[in-house]
Protein backbone atom coordinates (compact mmCIF):
# COMPACT_ATOMS: atom_id res chain seq x y z
CA UNK A 1 0.00 0.00 0.00
CA UNK A 2 1.53 3.18 -1.14
CA UNK A 3 1.47 5.64 1.92
CA UNK A 4 -0.17 8.88 1.49
CA UNK A 5 1.34 12.73 1.99
CA UNK A 6 -0.90 15.80 2.17
CA UNK A 7 0.63 18.37 -0.08
CA UNK A 8 -1.22 21.13 2.43
CA UNK A 9 0.42 19.93 6.16
CA UNK A 10 4.07 20.32 7.45
CA UNK A 11 6.08 17.41 8.83
CA UNK A 12 8.36 16.50 11.74
CA UNK A 13 11.20 14.19 11.42
CA UNK A 14 8.93 12.61 14.44
CA UNK A 15 6.21 11.74 12.10
CA UNK A 16 4.11 14.84 13.45
CA UNK A 17 1.81 16.51 11.02
CA UNK A 18 1.21 19.99 11.89
CA UNK A 19 -1.45 22.73 9.88
CA UNK A 20 -1.84 26.25 10.33
CA UNK A 21 -4.97 27.70 11.08
CA UNK A 22 -4.17 31.74 11.46
CA UNK A 23 -2.88 31.27 14.80
CA UNK A 24 -3.78 27.83 15.61
CA UNK A 25 -1.81 24.64 14.69
CA UNK A 26 -3.39 21.77 14.20
CA UNK A 27 -1.68 18.54 14.85
CA UNK A 28 -2.09 14.86 13.99
CA UNK A 29 0.46 12.05 12.99
CA UNK A 30 1.22 11.09 9.34
CA UNK A 31 -0.03 8.28 7.61
CA UNK A 32 3.44 6.81 7.58
CA UNK A 33 3.28 6.70 11.51
CA UNK A 34 -0.14 5.23 11.58
CA UNK A 35 1.19 2.39 9.27
CA UNK A 36 4.03 1.64 11.06
CA UNK A 37 2.31 1.77 14.74
CA UNK A 38 -0.46 -0.29 13.16
CA UNK A 39 -3.71 -0.94 15.04
CA UNK A 40 -4.36 1.97 17.19
CA UNK A 41 -5.62 1.19 20.78
CA UNK A 42 -5.32 4.18 22.99
CA UNK A 43 -4.69 7.37 22.53
CA UNK A 44 -3.71 9.78 25.67
CA UNK A 45 -4.88 13.16 25.17
CA UNK A 46 -3.37 16.43 26.69
CA UNK A 47 -5.40 18.69 28.39
CA UNK A 48 -6.79 21.81 27.65
CA UNK A 49 -4.92 24.75 29.42
CA UNK A 50 -1.95 23.27 29.02
CA UNK A 51 1.21 25.37 28.35
CA UNK A 52 3.89 23.44 26.11
CA UNK A 53 6.89 24.04 24.28
CA UNK A 54 8.12 22.86 20.70
CA UNK A 55 9.30 19.55 20.70
CA UNK A 56 7.38 18.79 24.34
CA UNK A 57 6.07 15.07 24.09
CA UNK A 58 2.00 16.02 25.03
CA UNK A 59 0.26 13.18 23.80
CA UNK A 60 0.61 9.74 23.50
CA UNK A 61 -0.44 6.90 20.80
CA UNK A 62 -0.64 3.55 21.65
CA UNK A 63 -0.96 0.70 19.37
CA UNK A 64 -0.87 -3.06 19.78
CA UNK A 65 3.10 -3.00 18.99
CA UNK A 66 4.31 0.08 20.55
CA UNK A 67 3.50 3.82 23.07
CA UNK A 68 4.96 6.58 21.34
CA UNK A 69 5.29 9.86 22.30
CA UNK A 70 3.91 12.34 20.32
CA UNK A 71 5.68 15.89 20.25
CA UNK A 72 4.36 19.02 19.68
CA UNK A 73 5.73 20.93 16.88
CA UNK A 74 5.12 24.81 18.50
CA UNK A 75 5.07 26.04 21.53
CA UNK A 76 2.03 27.54 23.13
CA UNK A 77 -1.49 26.97 24.56
CA UNK A 78 -3.66 23.87 23.87
CA UNK A 79 -6.87 25.12 23.04
CA UNK A 80 -8.82 21.66 21.98
CA UNK A 81 -7.95 18.14 21.98
CA UNK A 82 -9.63 15.60 19.96
CA UNK A 83 -11.97 13.76 22.24
CA UNK A 84 -13.92 11.64 19.74
CA UNK A 85 -10.10 9.55 19.57
CA UNK A 86 -10.96 8.76 23.29
CA UNK A 87 -13.48 6.06 22.14
CA UNK A 88 -12.28 5.31 18.93
CA UNK A 89 -8.77 5.86 18.25
CA UNK A 90 -8.88 3.72 14.84
CA UNK A 91 -10.00 6.96 13.51
CA UNK A 92 -5.90 7.86 13.01
CA UNK A 93 -5.34 4.32 10.94
CA UNK A 94 -8.39 5.18 8.90
CA UNK A 95 -7.60 9.06 8.14
CA UNK A 96 -4.59 9.68 9.75
CA UNK A 97 -4.60 13.49 8.26
CA UNK A 98 -8.17 14.15 8.87
CA UNK A 99 -8.19 12.49 12.69
CA UNK A 100 -6.29 15.62 14.39
CA UNK A 101 -5.34 14.97 18.10
CA UNK A 102 -4.93 18.93 19.41
CA UNK A 103 -4.69 22.28 18.12
CA UNK A 104 -2.38 24.71 19.91
CA UNK A 105 -3.00 28.33 19.71
CA UNK A 106 1.07 29.21 18.85
CA UNK A 107 2.81 31.66 20.28
CA UNK A 108 5.64 31.89 17.85
CA UNK A 109 4.53 30.01 13.79
CA UNK A 110 8.11 30.33 13.10
CA UNK A 111 9.22 27.40 14.83
CA UNK A 112 7.19 25.49 12.17
CA UNK A 113 9.94 26.39 9.63
CA UNK A 114 12.20 23.57 11.05
CA UNK A 115 9.62 21.41 9.73
CA UNK A 116 9.42 19.63 6.36
CA UNK A 117 6.89 19.88 2.93
CA UNK A 118 5.46 16.81 1.87
CA UNK A 119 7.78 16.43 -0.93
CA UNK A 120 10.89 16.49 1.94
CA UNK A 121 8.88 14.63 4.45
CA UNK A 122 8.34 12.04 1.84
CA UNK A 123 11.90 12.11 0.72
CA UNK A 124 13.20 11.53 4.60
CA UNK A 125 10.96 8.51 4.39
CA UNK A 126 12.14 7.08 1.62
CA UNK A 127 15.76 7.04 2.91
CA UNK A 128 14.67 5.41 6.54
CA UNK A 129 15.97 2.34 8.07
CA UNK A 130 12.68 0.37 8.66
CA UNK B 1 24.98 -37.73 40.44
CA UNK B 2 24.60 -34.38 39.11
CA UNK B 3 22.46 -34.31 35.85
CA UNK B 4 24.54 -31.71 33.42
CA UNK B 5 23.30 -32.13 29.98
CA UNK B 6 26.37 -30.91 28.27
CA UNK B 7 28.85 -32.98 26.73
CA UNK B 8 32.29 -32.61 26.84
CA UNK B 9 32.64 -31.95 23.49
CA UNK B 10 30.06 -29.25 23.53
CA UNK B 11 31.73 -27.90 26.74
CA UNK B 12 34.88 -27.71 25.10
CA UNK B 13 33.16 -26.35 21.76
CA UNK B 14 31.67 -23.48 23.87
CA UNK B 15 35.11 -22.49 25.54
CA UNK B 16 36.68 -22.74 22.41
CA UNK B 17 34.50 -20.27 20.67
CA UNK B 18 34.73 -18.03 23.82
CA UNK B 19 38.43 -18.49 23.85
CA UNK B 20 39.09 -19.78 27.50
CA UNK B 21 41.09 -22.93 28.02
CA UNK B 22 39.17 -23.89 31.63
CA UNK B 23 35.69 -22.88 33.11
CA UNK B 24 37.36 -21.72 36.31
CA UNK B 25 38.49 -18.54 34.10
CA UNK B 26 34.83 -17.63 33.84
CA UNK B 27 35.16 -16.92 37.33
CA UNK B 28 38.02 -14.86 37.95
CA UNK B 29 36.38 -11.99 38.68
CA UNK B 30 35.56 -13.18 41.97
CA UNK B 31 38.51 -12.44 44.24
CA UNK B 32 39.98 -15.83 44.80
CA UNK B 33 39.16 -16.08 48.56
CA UNK B 34 35.47 -16.07 47.97
CA UNK B 35 35.60 -18.32 45.02
CA UNK B 36 35.17 -21.70 46.83
CA UNK B 37 34.48 -20.46 50.47
CA UNK B 38 34.23 -23.19 53.56
CA UNK B 39 30.78 -23.84 53.82
CA UNK B 40 30.01 -25.03 57.61
CA UNK B 41 27.53 -27.40 56.88
CA UNK B 42 26.25 -29.97 59.09
CA UNK B 43 26.90 -33.79 58.54
CA UNK B 44 24.69 -35.01 56.07
CA UNK B 45 21.57 -37.13 57.01
CA UNK B 46 19.26 -39.60 56.27
CA UNK B 47 15.55 -39.06 55.03
CA UNK B 48 14.32 -40.39 58.25
CA UNK B 49 16.35 -37.98 60.45
CA UNK B 50 15.82 -35.39 57.93
CA UNK B 51 11.83 -35.85 58.97
CA UNK B 52 12.51 -36.23 62.26
CA UNK B 53 14.69 -32.44 62.83
CA UNK B 54 12.27 -30.93 60.84
CA UNK B 55 9.63 -32.36 62.66
CA UNK B 56 10.72 -31.11 65.90
CA UNK B 57 11.38 -27.36 64.32
CA UNK B 58 7.95 -27.38 63.17
CA UNK B 59 6.66 -28.02 66.67
CA UNK B 60 8.70 -25.21 67.99
CA UNK B 61 5.84 -22.84 66.09
CA UNK B 62 2.38 -22.54 67.63
CA UNK B 63 -0.64 -23.17 65.29
CA UNK B 64 -4.01 -22.53 64.84
CA UNK B 65 -5.32 -26.57 65.41
CA UNK B 66 -3.86 -26.20 69.18
CA UNK B 67 -3.53 -22.65 69.78
CA UNK B 68 -6.86 -19.94 69.90
CA UNK B 69 -6.32 -16.97 67.95
CA UNK B 70 -7.67 -13.77 68.45
CA UNK B 71 -4.96 -11.60 66.29
CA UNK B 72 -6.22 -10.15 63.50
CA UNK B 73 -4.74 -6.67 62.14
CA UNK B 74 -4.79 -7.76 58.52
CA UNK B 75 -3.99 -11.09 58.49
CA UNK B 76 -6.84 -13.13 59.54
CA UNK B 77 -7.52 -16.82 60.81
CA UNK B 78 -10.83 -17.72 58.43
CA UNK B 79 -12.66 -20.55 57.66
CA UNK B 80 -10.52 -22.36 53.86
CA UNK B 81 -12.84 -25.37 52.60
CA UNK B 82 -10.73 -28.48 51.58
CA UNK B 83 -11.94 -27.94 47.95
CA UNK B 84 -9.33 -25.41 47.68
CA UNK B 85 -6.35 -27.19 48.60
CA UNK B 86 -7.61 -29.68 46.50
CA UNK B 87 -7.68 -27.78 43.33
CA UNK B 88 -4.98 -25.49 43.59
CA UNK B 89 -2.93 -28.76 44.07
CA UNK B 90 -3.34 -29.97 40.45
CA UNK B 91 -0.06 -29.97 38.81
CA UNK B 92 -2.05 -27.85 35.15
CA UNK B 93 -2.43 -24.88 38.32
CA UNK B 94 0.37 -25.16 40.72
CA UNK B 95 3.36 -25.44 38.33
CA UNK B 96 2.27 -23.40 35.96
CA UNK B 97 4.12 -20.10 35.06
CA UNK B 98 2.18 -17.03 34.57
CA UNK B 99 0.21 -17.59 31.15
CA UNK B 100 2.32 -15.24 28.48
CA UNK B 101 1.62 -17.56 25.85
CA UNK B 102 -2.41 -17.95 26.17
CA UNK B 103 -3.06 -20.42 23.17
CA UNK B 104 -1.97 -22.88 26.11
CA UNK B 105 -3.07 -21.83 28.93
CA UNK B 106 -6.57 -21.80 28.72
CA UNK B 107 -7.31 -22.95 32.32
CA UNK B 108 -5.24 -20.38 33.86
CA UNK B 109 -6.77 -17.84 31.81
CA UNK B 110 -10.23 -18.80 32.82
CA UNK B 111 -9.35 -19.09 36.57
CA UNK B 112 -8.42 -15.69 36.68
CA UNK B 113 -11.32 -14.26 34.86
CA UNK B 114 -13.33 -15.34 37.04
CA UNK B 115 -11.64 -14.62 40.01
CA UNK B 116 -11.44 -11.32 38.40
CA UNK B 117 -15.43 -11.43 37.72
CA UNK B 118 -16.30 -12.82 41.04
CA UNK B 119 -13.68 -9.80 42.69
CA UNK B 120 -15.59 -7.46 40.70
CA UNK B 121 -18.90 -8.09 41.95
CA UNK B 122 -18.07 -8.55 45.32
CA UNK B 123 -16.71 -4.93 45.40
CA UNK B 124 -19.22 -3.39 43.02
CA UNK B 125 -16.31 -2.32 40.17
CA UNK B 126 -16.31 -2.64 36.60
CA UNK B 127 -12.66 -3.79 36.13
CA UNK B 128 -10.59 -6.13 38.11
CA UNK B 129 -7.16 -6.75 37.43
CA UNK B 130 -5.38 -10.36 37.37
CA UNK B 131 -3.97 -8.93 41.28
CA UNK B 132 -1.01 -7.61 42.92
CA UNK B 133 1.25 -8.99 45.67
CA UNK B 134 -0.87 -8.26 49.32
CA UNK B 135 -3.22 -5.64 50.44
CA UNK B 136 -0.18 -3.16 50.57
CA UNK B 137 1.40 -2.92 47.38
CA UNK B 138 -2.07 -2.90 46.17
CA UNK B 139 -2.95 0.36 48.34
CA UNK B 140 0.67 1.49 46.58
CA UNK B 141 -0.50 0.71 42.93
CA UNK B 142 -3.48 2.47 43.60
CA UNK B 143 -1.33 5.62 44.53
CA UNK B 144 0.66 5.14 41.38
CA UNK B 145 -2.31 4.67 39.28
CA UNK B 146 -4.11 8.10 40.37
CA UNK B 147 -0.83 9.79 39.81
CA UNK B 148 -0.77 8.65 36.21
CA UNK B 149 -4.47 9.57 36.18
CA UNK B 150 -3.77 13.17 37.16
CA UNK B 151 -0.83 13.55 34.42
CA UNK B 152 1.17 13.78 37.43
CA UNK B 153 -0.10 17.42 37.86
CA UNK B 154 -1.02 16.41 41.18
CA UNK B 155 1.02 14.73 43.56
CA UNK B 156 -0.19 14.19 46.98
CA UNK B 157 -1.46 11.10 48.43
CA UNK B 158 -3.58 11.81 51.30
CA UNK B 159 -3.67 8.58 53.51
CA UNK B 160 -5.96 8.32 56.20
CA UNK B 161 -4.64 7.46 59.85
CA UNK B 162 -6.67 4.57 60.33
CA UNK B 163 -5.30 3.41 57.11
CA UNK B 164 -3.07 -0.05 58.10
CA UNK B 165 -0.01 1.21 59.19
CA UNK B 166 2.20 -1.19 57.39
CA UNK B 167 0.31 -0.64 54.11
CA UNK B 168 1.01 3.09 54.92
CA UNK B 169 5.34 2.47 55.18
CA UNK B 170 4.48 0.31 52.32
CA UNK B 171 2.91 3.17 50.11
CA UNK B 172 5.83 5.42 51.33
CA UNK B 173 8.67 2.48 50.13
CA UNK B 174 7.06 2.15 47.18
CA UNK B 175 6.52 5.53 45.94
CA UNK B 176 10.36 6.61 46.57
CA UNK B 177 12.05 8.57 44.23
CA UNK B 178 8.48 9.73 42.55
CA UNK B 179 8.35 13.04 44.22
CA UNK B 180 5.27 12.50 46.17
CA UNK B 181 3.87 13.88 48.88
CA UNK B 182 1.88 11.11 51.44
CA UNK B 183 0.47 13.21 54.38
CA UNK B 184 -2.84 12.60 56.55
CA UNK B 185 -1.51 10.56 58.59
CA UNK B 186 -0.33 12.43 61.34
CA UNK B 187 -3.91 13.78 61.94
CA UNK B 188 -5.22 13.49 65.39
CA UNK B 189 -8.89 12.41 64.40
CA UNK B 190 -9.83 9.91 63.11
CA UNK B 191 -13.18 11.20 61.26
CA UNK B 192 -13.08 11.76 57.36
CA UNK B 193 -13.72 16.21 58.33
CA UNK B 194 -10.11 16.54 59.00
CA UNK B 195 -8.78 14.41 55.87
CA UNK B 196 -11.55 16.14 53.69
CA UNK B 197 -9.89 19.79 55.10
CA UNK B 198 -6.65 18.48 53.98
CA UNK B 199 -7.71 17.93 50.28
CA UNK B 200 -6.64 20.49 48.07
CA UNK B 201 -5.66 20.90 44.17
CA UNK B 202 -2.68 19.22 44.75
CA UNK B 203 -4.26 16.47 46.33
CA UNK B 204 -4.11 13.16 43.60
CA UNK B 205 -6.03 10.57 45.86
CA UNK B 206 -7.48 9.94 49.18
CA UNK B 207 -7.14 6.57 50.65
CA UNK B 208 -8.81 5.55 53.51
CA UNK B 209 -9.90 2.10 55.13
CA UNK B 210 -13.04 0.81 56.19
CA UNK B 211 -13.82 -1.24 58.26
CA UNK B 212 -11.12 0.52 59.03
CA UNK B 213 -7.71 -0.39 61.09
CA UNK B 214 -9.13 -0.13 64.29
CA UNK B 215 -12.32 -1.75 63.38
CA UNK B 216 -14.60 0.92 62.52
CA UNK B 217 -17.51 0.29 59.64
CA UNK B 218 -18.18 3.08 57.83
CA UNK B 219 -21.52 3.80 56.98
CA UNK B 220 -22.54 3.56 53.20
CA UNK B 221 -23.70 7.09 53.74
CA UNK B 222 -20.45 8.78 55.40
CA UNK B 223 -18.16 7.22 52.61
CA UNK B 224 -20.75 8.60 49.79
CA UNK B 225 -20.21 12.04 51.74
CA UNK B 226 -16.20 11.58 51.51
CA UNK B 227 -16.22 10.43 47.76
CA UNK B 228 -18.55 13.52 47.24
CA UNK B 229 -16.21 16.08 48.80
CA UNK B 230 -13.15 14.14 47.29
CA UNK B 231 -14.62 14.67 43.74
CA UNK B 232 -15.58 17.70 44.30
CA UNK B 233 -12.29 18.66 44.88
CA UNK B 234 -10.88 16.86 41.73
CA UNK B 235 -9.19 14.08 43.73
CA UNK B 236 -9.95 10.28 43.59
CA UNK B 237 -10.47 8.09 46.43
CA UNK B 238 -8.93 4.56 46.83
CA UNK B 239 -11.10 2.53 49.68
CA UNK B 240 -9.01 -0.72 50.85
CA UNK B 241 -11.56 -2.60 52.21
CA UNK B 242 -12.46 -6.70 54.22
CA UNK B 243 -13.41 -9.12 51.17
CA UNK B 244 -15.01 -10.58 54.21
CA UNK B 245 -17.40 -8.14 55.21
CA UNK B 246 -18.62 -7.43 51.88
CA UNK B 247 -20.40 -10.14 52.02
CA UNK B 248 -22.47 -8.51 54.07
CA UNK B 249 -21.92 -4.82 53.85
CA UNK B 250 -22.36 -2.45 50.83
CA UNK B 251 -19.63 -2.62 48.11
CA UNK B 252 -17.35 0.40 48.13
CA UNK B 253 -18.55 0.36 44.20
CA UNK B 254 -21.88 1.51 45.42
CA UNK B 255 -20.77 4.76 47.53
CA UNK B 256 -18.13 6.12 45.04
CA UNK B 257 -14.70 4.67 45.18
CA UNK B 258 -12.96 5.11 42.10
CA UNK B 259 -9.98 2.32 43.12
CA UNK B 260 -10.78 -1.06 45.38
CA UNK B 261 -8.18 -2.61 47.37
CA UNK B 262 -7.77 -5.42 49.81
CA UNK B 263 -6.00 -8.25 50.94
CA UNK B 264 -7.33 -11.35 49.51
CA UNK B 265 -6.05 -13.66 52.46
CA UNK B 266 -9.46 -13.69 53.77
CA UNK B 267 -10.21 -15.67 50.35
CA UNK B 268 -9.70 -18.93 51.75
CA UNK B 269 -6.01 -17.91 51.50
CA UNK B 270 -4.49 -19.59 55.24
CA UNK B 271 -2.11 -17.25 56.63
CA UNK B 272 0.36 -19.37 55.46
CA UNK B 273 2.92 -17.21 57.99
CA UNK B 274 3.13 -13.97 56.59
CA UNK B 275 2.96 -14.87 53.26
CA UNK B 276 2.23 -15.03 50.11
CA UNK B 277 -0.98 -13.22 50.00
CA UNK B 278 -3.10 -11.54 47.43
CA UNK B 279 -3.36 -7.67 46.62
CA UNK B 280 -6.90 -7.52 44.91
CA UNK B 281 -7.41 -3.90 42.68
CA UNK B 282 -10.28 -2.98 41.14
CA UNK B 283 -11.13 0.46 39.68
CA UNK B 284 -13.37 2.16 37.35
CA UNK B 285 -13.29 1.09 33.75
CA UNK B 286 -12.62 4.54 32.35
CA UNK B 287 -9.35 4.50 34.14
CA UNK B 288 -7.89 1.50 32.60
CA UNK B 289 -5.86 2.53 30.44
CA UNK B 290 -3.71 3.97 33.97
CA UNK B 291 -4.40 0.81 35.23
CA UNK B 292 -1.77 -1.61 36.65
CA UNK B 293 -1.26 -5.08 35.88
CA UNK B 294 -2.78 -7.47 33.82
CA UNK B 295 -6.66 -7.92 32.53
CA UNK B 296 -7.60 -11.33 31.15
CA UNK B 297 -10.95 -11.58 29.09
CA UNK B 298 -12.70 -13.49 27.23
CA UNK B 299 -13.12 -13.43 23.55
CA UNK B 300 -14.20 -16.14 20.80
CA UNK B 301 -11.84 -17.43 18.37
CA UNK B 302 -12.56 -17.42 14.55
CA UNK B 303 -14.61 -20.10 14.97
CA UNK B 304 -16.33 -18.24 17.29
CA UNK B 305 -15.93 -20.76 20.59
CA UNK B 306 -15.13 -18.92 23.46
CA UNK B 307 -11.55 -18.51 24.62
CA UNK B 308 -9.68 -16.08 26.97
CA UNK B 309 -6.52 -13.89 26.36
CA UNK B 310 -4.68 -11.05 28.15
CA UNK B 311 -7.05 -8.32 27.29
CA UNK B 312 -4.90 -6.01 28.51
CA UNK B 313 -1.70 -5.20 30.21
CA UNK B 314 -0.83 -1.77 30.37
CA UNK B 315 2.16 0.29 29.72
CA UNK B 316 4.72 -2.22 31.63
CA UNK B 317 8.15 -1.67 31.96
CA UNK B 318 8.68 -4.41 29.20
CA UNK B 319 7.45 -1.92 26.57
CA UNK B 320 8.43 1.25 27.60
CA UNK B 321 9.88 1.33 31.03
CA UNK B 322 10.06 5.82 31.09
CA UNK B 323 6.32 5.53 30.30
CA UNK B 324 5.02 2.40 32.28
CA UNK B 325 2.16 3.30 34.46
CA UNK B 326 3.46 0.85 36.57
CA UNK B 327 6.93 -1.70 36.94
CA UNK B 328 4.72 -4.53 38.00
CA UNK B 329 4.34 -7.16 35.77
CA UNK B 330 3.43 -10.12 37.70
CA UNK B 331 0.54 -11.19 39.59
CA UNK B 332 -0.23 -14.02 42.31
CA UNK B 333 -1.71 -16.55 39.94
CA UNK B 334 -1.90 -19.28 42.77
CA UNK B 335 -3.42 -17.15 45.12
CA UNK B 336 -5.60 -15.51 43.00
CA UNK B 337 -6.98 -19.04 42.00
CA UNK B 338 -7.25 -19.98 45.97
CA UNK B 339 -9.81 -16.68 46.13
CA UNK B 340 -11.42 -18.04 42.97
CA UNK B 341 -11.86 -21.65 44.38
CA UNK B 342 -13.03 -19.93 47.42
CA UNK B 343 -15.52 -17.99 46.52
CA UNK B 344 -17.13 -20.64 44.20
CA UNK B 345 -17.37 -22.96 47.28
CA UNK B 346 -18.49 -20.51 49.68
CA UNK B 347 -20.98 -19.02 47.31
CA UNK B 348 -23.02 -15.38 47.49
CA UNK B 349 -24.67 -17.38 50.92
CA UNK B 350 -21.42 -19.06 52.19
CA UNK B 351 -19.42 -15.83 52.48
CA UNK B 352 -22.74 -14.01 53.94
CA UNK B 353 -22.39 -16.57 56.66
CA UNK B 354 -18.84 -15.93 57.31
CA UNK B 355 -19.27 -12.80 57.26
CA UNK B 356 -22.53 -12.67 59.66
CA UNK B 357 -20.72 -15.22 62.06
CA UNK B 358 -17.65 -13.16 62.14
CA UNK B 359 -19.64 -10.16 63.08
CA UNK B 360 -22.04 -12.00 66.08
CA UNK B 361 -18.82 -13.55 67.64
CA UNK B 362 -17.18 -10.38 67.67
CA UNK B 363 -20.07 -8.27 68.91
CA UNK B 364 -20.27 -11.15 71.99
CA UNK B 365 -16.96 -11.09 72.94
CA UNK B 366 -16.96 -7.57 72.95
CA UNK B 367 -20.13 -7.11 74.88
CA UNK B 368 -18.51 -9.59 77.87
CA UNK B 369 -14.86 -7.42 77.87
CA UNK B 370 -16.48 -4.47 78.43
CA UNK B 371 -18.49 -5.75 81.51
CA UNK B 372 -14.76 -6.66 82.80
CA UNK B 373 -14.15 -3.72 85.10
CA UNK B 374 -10.69 -3.16 83.82
CA UNK B 375 -11.53 -3.77 80.10
CA UNK B 376 -13.46 -1.42 78.31
CA UNK B 377 -14.29 -1.52 74.35
CA UNK B 378 -13.15 1.64 72.89
CA UNK B 379 -15.05 1.79 69.85
CA UNK B 380 -18.72 3.74 70.30
CA UNK B 381 -19.33 3.37 66.39
CA UNK B 382 -20.21 -0.38 64.64
CA UNK B 383 -17.14 -2.46 63.77
CA UNK B 384 -16.68 -5.61 62.13
CA UNK B 385 -14.97 -8.21 62.87
CA UNK B 386 -12.45 -6.62 64.63
CA UNK B 387 -12.47 -3.85 68.05
CA UNK B 388 -10.43 -1.75 70.07
CA UNK B 389 -9.35 -3.06 74.28
CA UNK B 390 -8.21 -0.58 76.11
CA UNK B 391 -6.47 -2.78 79.15
CA UNK B 392 -5.07 -2.43 82.68
CA UNK B 393 -1.69 -3.11 81.68
CA UNK B 394 0.81 -3.18 78.82
CA UNK B 395 -0.63 -5.53 75.88
CA UNK B 396 2.58 -7.29 75.56
CA UNK B 397 2.54 -8.80 79.38
CA UNK B 398 -1.29 -9.45 79.21
CA UNK B 399 -0.66 -11.82 75.84
CA UNK B 400 2.40 -13.32 77.18
CA UNK B 401 -0.45 -14.42 80.24
CA UNK B 402 -2.92 -15.35 77.39
CA UNK B 403 -0.57 -17.22 75.87
CA UNK B 404 1.44 -19.26 78.56
CA UNK B 405 -1.56 -19.99 80.87
CA UNK B 406 -4.52 -20.58 78.52
CA UNK B 407 -2.97 -21.14 74.91
CA UNK B 408 -4.67 -18.50 73.27
CA UNK B 409 -2.64 -15.89 70.61
CA UNK B 410 -3.99 -12.43 72.19
CA UNK B 411 -4.90 -9.53 69.81
CA UNK B 412 -2.14 -6.49 68.60
CA UNK B 413 -0.43 -4.29 70.62
CA UNK B 414 -1.66 -1.11 69.13
CA UNK B 415 0.54 0.48 71.51
CA UNK B 416 3.28 0.52 68.22
CA UNK B 417 1.19 2.38 66.33
CA UNK B 418 -1.29 4.27 68.24
CA UNK B 419 0.63 5.53 71.37
CA UNK B 420 -1.96 8.12 72.31
CA UNK B 421 -4.51 5.05 72.46
CA UNK B 422 -2.23 3.90 75.53
CA UNK B 423 -2.27 0.52 76.78
CA UNK B 424 -4.98 -0.74 73.78
CA UNK B 425 -4.90 -4.63 71.75
CA UNK B 426 -6.95 -4.39 68.63
CA UNK B 427 -8.76 -7.98 68.72
CA UNK B 428 -9.74 -10.18 66.25
CA UNK B 429 -12.88 -12.17 65.86
CA UNK B 430 -13.57 -14.60 63.21
CA UNK B 431 -16.17 -17.73 62.47
CA UNK B 432 -13.39 -19.67 63.65
CA UNK B 433 -13.80 -18.87 67.36
CA UNK B 434 -15.46 -20.98 69.00
CA UNK B 435 -17.61 -19.72 72.32
CA UNK B 436 -15.49 -21.57 74.26
CA UNK B 437 -12.34 -19.92 73.28
CA UNK B 438 -14.13 -16.59 73.74
CA UNK B 439 -15.21 -17.27 76.80
CA UNK B 440 -12.01 -18.40 77.95
CA UNK B 441 -10.31 -15.52 76.21
CA UNK B 442 -12.50 -13.29 79.01
CA UNK B 443 -11.35 -15.16 82.05
CA UNK B 444 -7.86 -15.23 80.95
CA UNK B 445 -8.01 -11.35 80.62
CA UNK B 446 -9.91 -10.64 83.75
CA UNK B 447 -7.02 -13.04 85.73
CA UNK B 448 -4.68 -10.87 83.64
CA UNK B 449 -5.60 -7.82 84.72
CA UNK B 450 -4.41 -8.76 88.41
CA UNK B 451 -1.94 -6.73 89.64
CA UNK B 452 -0.33 -9.59 91.49
CA UNK B 453 0.30 -11.64 88.75
CA UNK B 454 3.76 -10.61 87.86
CA UNK B 455 4.43 -11.14 84.07
CA UNK B 456 7.83 -10.89 83.06
CA UNK B 457 8.15 -10.49 78.75
CA UNK B 458 10.29 -12.74 77.41
CA UNK B 459 11.98 -10.90 74.67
Amino acid sequence: MTLKYDSTLKYAETDEWAKVEDDVVVVGISDYAQDALSDIVYVELPEVGDEIGAGDAVATVESVKAASDINSPVSGEVIEVNEALEDTPEMINEDPYGAWIFKVKASDLAELDALMDADAYEAFNENREH
Amino acid sequence: MRYIPHTEAERQAMMAAIGIQDIDELFAAVPADYRYPQLDLPEPMTEMEVMRELEMMAADNANLREFASFLGAGAYNHFVPAVVDTIISRGEFYTAYTPYQPEISQGTLQAAFEYQSMVAALTGMEVVNASHYDGATAVAEAAVMAVNIQRHKRRTILISPTLHPQYRQVLRTYTQGMDLKIVGDELEGHDFHALIDMCNKDTALVVVQNPDFLGKLHTPQEMQDLADAVHAKGALLAVATDPIALGLLTPPGDYGADIVTADGQVLGNGLNFGGPYLGIFAFRAKHMRKSSGRLVGETVDVDGNKGYVLTLSTREQHIRREKATSNICSNQALNALVAAVYLAAMGKHGLRKAAELSWHKAHYAAQKIDQLPAYGVANDTPFFKEFVVTCPRPVSEINQYLLEEYGIIGGYDLSQDYPELGNAMLLCVTEMNTREEIDDLVTALQEAANPQIRLEVTQ
